[in-house]
């Protein structure tokens, strides 16, 4: 069958599955415990107290097999071994052992941290005075469409549109990427960007500040426009100048929004994975933790070794897990 | 109040500026790829992409119509011809010429010029020449002109026509655009249902550990999807789902959960409680109250949560990397043919600038038609 006939199959069966099982469960519950009838005070409780689990099944079930489970697996495979043949041994912290010693991971470690260090704070700045600037100005809302723009492509089709700008051909030649055309009107010598170690991990994160920034901007945007009036008005009558107004008054009261922002870049940047592999593939020295890990999974075939760098990035992850969960409940409270 | 700032014009001014030159550097990566993708080969790697939005000019040399060409007029030997014949491209134009190597540019369209073997040559704007002598010209190769030429910008569709209709497998993103519509569609509209259903319970009905729930759902949020990918191929290994559509699907729906559940639990919780207790009060089943008030009002948050949803599932790499694609290579999708595009094609800029730009014009034509839709989804989605 062909696979177009075959999703389609798969919508109506999908959604009928999902529609059938949520009519269903609920028509038998309320056949079990009939609202009505002597019984109908208890029977009304019971059903209440059951439904609204019949609601959450299908979606708790999905996200305990699809996201949960895998969390315990993954931390039991990184303890584990694959013995030749077939079947797993303990192996203790051998594959975190073993990983530590190899200096691709540390260089996936550090290059990881200058991702966290640089990309957020970048795309949250720049959204930031992205936002700021266009509330300004008639033309900002196209100007907001365009800066937005890159979040709509994949890392995939970033990279190749930032291959084409850092190209590099031979000096001498007429260069075709942008970049280097710049570079060599202001009577510079072309550079393979890419190549030059430790800088080449700038040029790539580059590409993720562009795609990032808009996100920023729309949210931070928001925030600023939600500023109850009165602060600013405030703020000028007692003559304060635009930039004090931005820093003092308006930066301070959009903090958690900014947070916000930069939390969940970082978690975006812990993940970054399609980047690199396309544009360089962790050659020259610019390695990340998920390209790390695919390259152990799926080509070393190390599932041991994987697993544990992806225990890495869980563990990465964890604080702002914590954060996030004990926002959203203060925000419930 | 926004304007006081700006009553200071030159603050007016740099603001301007200062955002021009933000979109200028945001809109060139992309508008760089796009007019290299309606390029040749050849004009791609001869020259930057901006150089082709403006006509060029350039010195050539062209060879007249040998002697054996001449007619005779009257008592004048005459040889007439175009000096862009050759070249084919009837829209050039000269701008100078000359019949010297070392004074390339010494007569203007329409000037006669003196030869050195006797008789005169003019040479028109368009390319028109016509030379005269009173004599038969002599000798079996014709004369050598030099002309200032601009050419006017040539842009090209063959590069579409090649990546989208010749059905080669190594070029061809015929096949991959439909196996990503194939992943993309099921994965977008199977989880809105189940998430909605979810997210109903979690904000308008009362059950113990309610707060537990929404608060693990916060936390699978930012569970990185590279922990699923080992344990999940295993899974779907053993129940026998393999690699292929199947499992690509699932996988899709579990991790796109957390986000439509939290999305649209926030969404729904903030409908007004009127309308939901006075329907209880009417008796109303829950279940009719979800199907006729909650999915109709949800509407929103539904679109937002499908643009996103299928911007993720359209433009990923890993999942459809470990998930989907076997080494049959039937079911690769467009990103991943991109990145082998990248592999094996790295230096063909036509082919590779076309391929990305189909894979990203999709997204594009959504992202402009139901920006306020994505705009409200980040908005309420991102973890406050």
């Amino acid at each position: 069958m062909a696979p177009a006939l075959q999703g389609l199959l798969t919508i109506v069966i999908g959604i009928s599955v999902c529609i059938g099982y949520f009519l269903g469960s609920n028509l038998l519950l309320d056949t079990l415990f009939p609202p009505r009838g002597p019984r109908a005070g208890r029977n009304i409780n019971i059903a209440n107290m059951v439904r609204p689990w019949l609601f959450l099944f299908p979606a708790m079930f999905a996200l305990g097999l699809y996201l949960a489970y895998p969390v315990v697996e993954t931390l039991r495979l990184s303890l584990t071994e694959r013995v030749p043949g077939g079947g797993y041994v303990w192996a203790g912290l051998d594959n975190y052992i073993q990983m530590a010693n190899e200096p691709k991971f540390w260089e996936a470690i550090i290059n990881n941290m200058l991702w966290l260090l640089v990309v957020p704070g970048l795309a949250t700045v720049f959204g930031l005075l992205a936002a700021q600037l266009t509330d300004r100005i008639k033309w900002g809302n196209i100007a907001k469409s365009i800066i937005f723009m890159p979040m709509a492509i994949s890392f995939v089709g970033a990279s190749v549109i930032w291959k084409l700008v850092y190209d590099a051909r031979p000096a001498g030649q007429e260069q075709i990427g942008i970049l280097n055309a710049i570079v060599v009107a202001l009577g510079g010598q072309p550079e393979t960007w890419l190549t030059i170690p430790f800088w080449n991990n700038f040029f790539l994160m580059a590409v993720l500040v562009w795609i990032q920034t808009g996100f920023a901007m729309v949210i931070l945007s928001a925030a600023l426009r939600g500023i109850p009036e009165e602060t600013i008005e405030a703020a000028i009558v007692d003559g304060a100048n635009p930039m004090q107004i931005f820093f003092k008054i308006k930066v301070p009261q959009i903090k958690g929004t900014i947070m916000v922002v930069w939390t969940t870049t970082t978690i975006i940047v812990l993940k970054i994975f399609d980047i690199v592999f396309a544009m360089t593939n962790g050659q020259w020295g610019t390695q990340v933790l998920a390209n790390y890990m695919y390259a152990k999974l799926f080509v070393a075939r190390d599932w041991g070794v994987g697993s544990a760098s992806a225990i890495v990035i869980m563990v990465l992850v964890l604080p702002i897990l914590v954060w996030n969960v004990r926002n959203a409940r203060k925000e419930m409270n | 109040m926004k304007n006081i700032a700006g009553q200071k014009p030159a603050l007016l001014w740099a603001t301007h500026l200062a955002v021009a030159f933000m979109v200028i550097l945001w809109i060139i990566p992309t508008f760089g790829l796009l007019v290299s993708s309606f390029r040749t080969g050849d004009q791609i790697s001869t020259s930057g992409w901006w150089k082709s939005l403006f006509a060029t000019e350039q010195v050539e040399g062209f060879r007249i119509a040998s002697p054996e060409d001449q007619v005779q007029e009257g008592d004048l030997y005459v040889i007439e011809g175009n000096v862009f014949t050759d070249g084919g491209a009837e829209a050039n134009t000269l701008s100078a010429w000359g019949t010297s190597s070392r004074d390339v540019s010494a007569y203007a369209p329409g000037d006669v010029a003196e030869l050195r073997d006797g008789g005169t040559i003019t040479i028109a704007e368009n390319g028109d020449y016509r030379l005269e002598n009173s004599e038969p010209f002599e000798g079996s190769r014709g004369e050598r002109v030099f002309g200032t030429v601009s050419e006017p910008p040539t842009f090209t569709l063959e590069n579409y026509d090649r990546v989208l209709f010749s059905g080669s497998s190594t070029d061809g993103m015929q096949k991959a655009f439909l196996n990503t519509m194939t992943v993309t569609i099921p994965a977008t509209v199977i989880p809105i249902l189940i998430a909605a259903f979810a997210a109903y319970a979690l904000a308008w009905m009362d059950f113990p550990g309610r707060a537990l729930l929404i608060a693990g759902v916060v936390a699978l949020l930012v569970v990185p999807l590279q922990l699923a990918l080992i344990p999940l191929l295993k899974l779907h290994l053993n129940i026998g789902i393999g690699k292929g559509y199947m499992g690509v699907w699932l996988a899709h729906t579990g991790f796109g959960l957390p986000m439509a559940v939290y999305l649209l639990r926030n969404y729904i919780a903030g409908l007004p409680r009127d309308i939901i207790e006075n329907a209880r009060v009417d008796g109303a089943t829950e279940f009719q109250i979800f199907t006729r008030i909650i999915l109709p009002l949800s509407f929103p948050a539904l679109a937002s949560f499908a643009i996103f949803q299928f911007l993720w599932t359209w433009n990923d790499l890993l999942v459809a990397k470990v998930f989907l694609i076997d080494a049959s290579g039937q079911t690769t999708v467009m990103t991943n043919q991109i990145v082998e595009l990248m592999g094996t094609r790295g230096g063909d800029w036509e082919i590779l600038a076309t391929a990305a730009f189909v894979s990203i014009a999709v997204p594009l034509l959504v992202f402009f038609f139901m920006q306020k839709y994505l705009v409200r989804g980040l908005l309420a989605g991102s973890v406050k």
